[in-house]
């Protein structure tokens, strides 16, 4: 059997919207290149709705496709159904990922709500905290 | 097309292994212990493999010990000198920050055991020198274990310096042969090698079978019980077909290499020009003292995983030192021991030649490699931070 369903392939092969965005709205990065990956994506979003977005990612294929993933997922979709993406949505967009590459979809499902609270913060419109949770320890590699 | 660049992982087997391997599988299929003409058949191949494999290392039959592969022959090798050490009070051992991790486990086992063991820097070049094995030989130490050449950077050690320094302190040594044996001239007794670990299916023989070469006087421990082969070293019927399929391997390995080593190495240095090319990356190693076929290199700004996917979409086979390749969550401890950062050693990529590569072949590998790199570098925030200058370079 392959590492990766043919769903990981297909958005590593062939990432959707790979870029930057310049003058975004939001931008959020998250993970460490000591670790081995970092995800940044960028948000355009005009009335209230994600009318681009776009992501660079530094890591291995289920990084890359994981990233791809969340961006088609909440493209184009109101900022309050962009908030409720979850790594679970991401992961089983893409048929699954290995156990010991969960993580990736966790970063992606980071750098999304990242780039929303800067969205937030940019723009001073007031939101719940706890829809934020701080950005999870990296205890897998302590460096 | 598919270019197979990761022969440090694997080989091929050779025609000429497969040959040899079949009357045992066919034919010649007894129990080397049996009394009756099927097993004593079998018995005779047994010990005409032994007797030629002696005489590729510059052994005496005796002193060879069949094993299932590589990783037994160490764990028995560095078992045996222990048991060997504690008896005489001695509880040292010395080795390297890069060895194979069936060495390194073994010893962190060894560790937990009550031993003290040293681990010499390697330095930026993968190489130790004889002057830090001898600075680190105290009057406890029992042995010494330090590999041949490093199964990723390919660097090869001064054996037989290594090898003097422990002869004239009365230390047992061991080197883990297992990249060397069919890619450079190895001989045990020039080289002052007291046990010695090889693998068949990296000199194009079969898995699942090498050898322990242990000095004559060495008394080996067993780590399997059971019946008296091996001199009652080591438990189990004897598996003929793959010793056969070794022996055939490793002579027709070591026999052509007048032939195939200046032409793999000149491969290896055109793929490594090649690589040079593309900026910030460099080569991992002492670029003159490895391996033929050993290439491996760093490029910042990139993860190692997806850099071997998309290689391997273009048919190219090789591996990396990265933590995603490993399901280990660190990279490579051989990038690390010499001195790359992490960021750095996540992005590393071994290619391994065999003697069957062509000039076609490693340009091939280099027009993909130089594709790839790119790519994945337009793509990265990682190179974005560092051409913008916001993340300073490690390789210039």
């Amino acid at each position: 059997m392959a590492l990766y369903s043919e769903k990981v392939m297909d958005h590593f092969r062939n990432p959707r919207n790979v870029g930057v965005i310049e003058n975004a709205d939001g931008v959020g990065e998250v993970g460490n290149a000591k670790c081995g990956d970092i995800m940044k994506i960028y948000l355009k979003i005009d009335d209230d709705t994600i009318s681009d977005v776009k992501f660079e990612t530094f890591g291995c294929g289920s990084a890359i496709a994981s990233s791809s993933m969340a961006t088609e997922l909440i493209k184009g979709k109101p900022v309050s159904e962009a908030l409720k993406l979850t790594n679970q949505a991401v992961t089983e967009a893409l048929d699954g990922l290995p156990a010991h590459k969960l993580h990736c979809s966790v970063l992606a499902e980071e750098a999304i709500k990242a780039a929303m609270k800067d969205y937030y913060d940019r723009h001073g419109i007031a939101y719940d905290e706890s829809q934020f949770p701080a950005e999870h320890d990296c205890e897998s590699c302590e460096v | 097309m598919r270019i197979y660049a990761d022969n440090a992982a694997t080989t091929k087997m050779s025609r000429t292994a497969i040959d040899a391997m079949l009357p045992y599988l066919e034919t010649v299929y007894g129990n080397p212990s049996s009394l009756h003409t099927v097993g004593q058949e079998a018995k005779e191949a047994l010990e005409d493999a032994r007797t030629r494999i002696a005489a590729l290392l510059g052994a005496a039959p005796r002193e060879i010990y069949f094993t299932s592969g590589g990783s037994e022959a160490d764990n028995q090798a560095i078992r045996s000198a222990a048991i060997l050490g504690k008896r005489k009070g001695k509880t040292h051992i010395i080795s390297t920050a890069f060895e194979h991790h069936a060495v390194l486990h073994t010893l962190k086992k060894l560790e937990k055991e009550g031993f003290t063991v040293t681990y010499l820097d390697v330095h930026e070049n993968g190489l130790v020198t004889p002057e830090q094995v001898e600075a680190a030989i105290t009057p406890e130490t029992c042995l010494v274990t330090i590999m041949y050449a490093n199964n990723e950077i390919g660097t090869i050690q001064p054996i037989r310096a290594i090898g003097a320094v422990c002869r004239k302190a009365g230390v047992l040594f061991h080197t883990d042969a297992v990249q060397a044996v069919g890619h450079i001239p190895v001989n045990v007794a020039e080289d002052n090698i007291d046990m010695l670990s090889l693998s068949a299916h990296k000199f194009h023989g079969p898995k699942g079978i090498g050898v322990l070469y242990a000095k004559r006087g060495i008394i080996l421990s067993s780590l399997i019980e059971g019946g008296a082969q091996e001199r009652n070293k080591r438990a189990g019927t004897e598996n003929i077909p793959a010793i056969m399929g070794m022996a055939a391997a490793m002579e027709e390995a070591v026999r052509s290499l007048p032939e195939t080593m200046p032409r793999v190495t000149a491969l290896r240095d055109r793929l490594i020009a090649g690589l040079n090319e593309i900026p910030h990356g460099a080569l991992n190693g002492d670029a003159k003292n490895r391996l033929p076929g050993n290439v491996n290199f760093c490029f910042e700004g990139i993860e190692g995983e997806s850099l071997l996917l998309l290689l391997d979409d273009r048919g190219v086979c090789a591996s990396s030192g990265s933590a995603c390749t490993s399901g280990s969550l660190d990279p490579s401890h051989v990038l690390l021991a010499i001195g790359r950062p992490h960021e750095v050693a996540h992005g590393s990529l071994r290619l391994t030649l065999d003697a069957s590569a062509t000039e076609a072949e490693v340009d091939a590998i280099i027009a993909a490699v130089q594709e790839v790199v790119e790519y994945l570098r337009n793509m990265s925030p990682v190179w974005r931070e560092l051409m913008n200058g916001e993340r300073k370079f490690v390789i210039d």
